[in-house]
């Protein structure tokens, strides 16, 4: 076994599936995944708000479950299969509950919608019929300055209870 | 912000870990979950040469139970340990704290082994180690040694562990058949910092008195508290959670800061233990009972 390094200013491939296709970019130690995605991969629905980890704008899925990507490091992510809003419906279309947010104005701003997006997949996978607390529990990871959230819950319940 | 460039160390094992440790010692920062580590990276609050991610070692992950303790590997998630049916089984209070850490996004990163080696003084699972009379299990080049939850936090993101030292493993006594557990807090908004946290764990005998009894708060002090309860040992169950919720509103020394003044913090001590205890004993009974 042996300790895998890289030196402070080295610049180094890391190597992901991103939204079920291979893809790869550079990176240096301290890149965090969110600019990772972005920059290197032009995933642009990543959006980067508090960068610690507060804001939940940069949730994405990372191995299925969701996670901050600003908290985390590309070089972390080498090997990890990726999903971010693009890759949430085939592109043009959108899935059931991005209509229920369409249907119900879940969004005006739409900053934190791609993070609450990718939350909820996996939050309805693991909680397939939801209380309105629970989907209020989820909710509290994350920060709509535009909404107060009541629309945002309501599109998440229309959405499971259509399941 | 972003972090200040640093050196990146991916071990397999912990030999490796406490190898690159003792060479490093306070120049290194330990990356697991990345959930307070994080944050203090991107706004620049540590400036380490070196981060070891052991996010990989499998062996760190690891849930395992005899039939006095469960030991969970530092590396397990917090999520994982909250849908584990052996934690939710032996040790119910740390069931009963995990879903007041953070938020669904940031428990599926962060461990328990981070929260503890992070310390801050409202974390949850670092006041349900102290309440259970847990311990943390450290390594280093030098061994490995077992200190207890209660001696382990010295303040404010302080702890015991040395700077060539790695948390492996937390260990949890099991919860007793008839033991009752409850835990409590008040934060701004559900996963935000508490303001203030209560745990209790009780076991009740035969004629309502108090048999054992273990209280703890959180977010109060710069490290979570256990309170000194001995006296009330033995002590008829009726009235003990008023007793115990004066006895601890005077046995804290409250810290003030920008969301809550001490006065506010000794008033919410009050209420969550009363809440807590109440709790703690209606379980407690009703296992006594049904066992």
């Amino acid at each position: 076994m042996t300790t895998l390094h890289r030196a402070a200013r080295e610049r180094f491939t890391v190597e992901l599936t991103l939204n079920g296709q291979r893809r790869s970019g550079e990176a240096e130690p301290r890149m965090l995944l969110c600019d990772f995605l972005r920059h290197e991969l032009q995933a642009f629905g990543v959006h980067v708000g508090c960068e610690h980890g507060v804001c939940g704008a940069c949730t994405i899925l990372v191995d299925g479950q969701a996670v901050r990507s600003c908290t985390q490091y590309a070089a972390q992510a080498d090997g990890a299969e990726i999903v971010t809003v693009e890759g949430l419906a085939p592109p043009g279309a959108l899935n059931e509950v991005q209509r229920a947010f369409a249907k119900h104005h879940a969004l005006q701003c739409g900053f934190c919608t791609p993070g609450i997006l990718c939350s909820v997949t996996h939050f309805l996978r693991e909680t397939p019929g939801p209380d309105e607390q629970q989907v209020r529990g989820m909710l509290s990871g994350h920060i709509c300055r535009c909404t107060g959230y009541a629309s945002i819950v309501a599109a998440i319940l229309d959405a499971a209870a259509a399941r | 912000m972003k972090p200040v460039a640093f050196d990146y160390y991916r071990p397999q094992a912990v030999p490796e870990v406490t190898a690159l440790l003792s060479q490093k010692g306070d120049e290194a920062a330990i990356l697991a979950g990345g959930m307070t580590l994080g944050p203090m990276l991107n706004l620049r609050v540590v400036r380490p040469r070196a981060v070891i991610d052991i996010s990989r070692i499998e062996a760190l992950k690891t849930i395992s139970v005899t039939s006095k303790v469960v030991v969970t590997g530092a590396g397990v998630i917090q999520n994982h340990a909250l849908s584990s049916d052996v934690i939710a089984m032996e040790i119910p209070l740390l069931a009963m704290a995990l879903p007041w850490v953070g938020h669904f996004q940031t428990r599926n990163r962060g461990t328990l082994g981070g929260s503890v080696a992070h310390a801050d003084p409202s974390a949850e699972i670092p006041l349900a180690l102290v309440v259970c009379g847990g311990s943390v299990v450290l390594q280093s080049r030098r061994g490995q040694r077992r200190v207890p939850a209660r001696e382990f936090f010295i303040g404010a993101l302080v702890t015991q562990r040395q700077p060539d030292e790695l948390i492996t493993a937390l260990e949890w006594p099991c919860s007793a058949p008839d033991a009752g557990h409850a835990f409590l807090e008040i934060a701004q908004r559900h996963g935000d910092f508490a303001i203030a946290a209560a745990a209790c764990s009780l076991r009740v005998g035969k004629v309502d008195r108090i048999e054992e009894l273990s209280l703890g708060i959180g977010g109060v002090e710069d490290r979570p508290v256990s309170i000194d309860v001995r006296r009330f040992l033995g002590h008829p169950a009726g009235e003990i959670a008023v007793e115990l919720s004066e006895h601890a509103a005077i046995s804290v020394t409250p810290m003030e800061d920008h969301s809550a003044t001490a006065d506010y913090r000794t008033a919410l001590t009050k209420v969550l233990v009363e809440r807590a205890v109440s709790s703690a004993l209606e379980m407690a009974r009703r296992r006594r009972d049904h066992l």
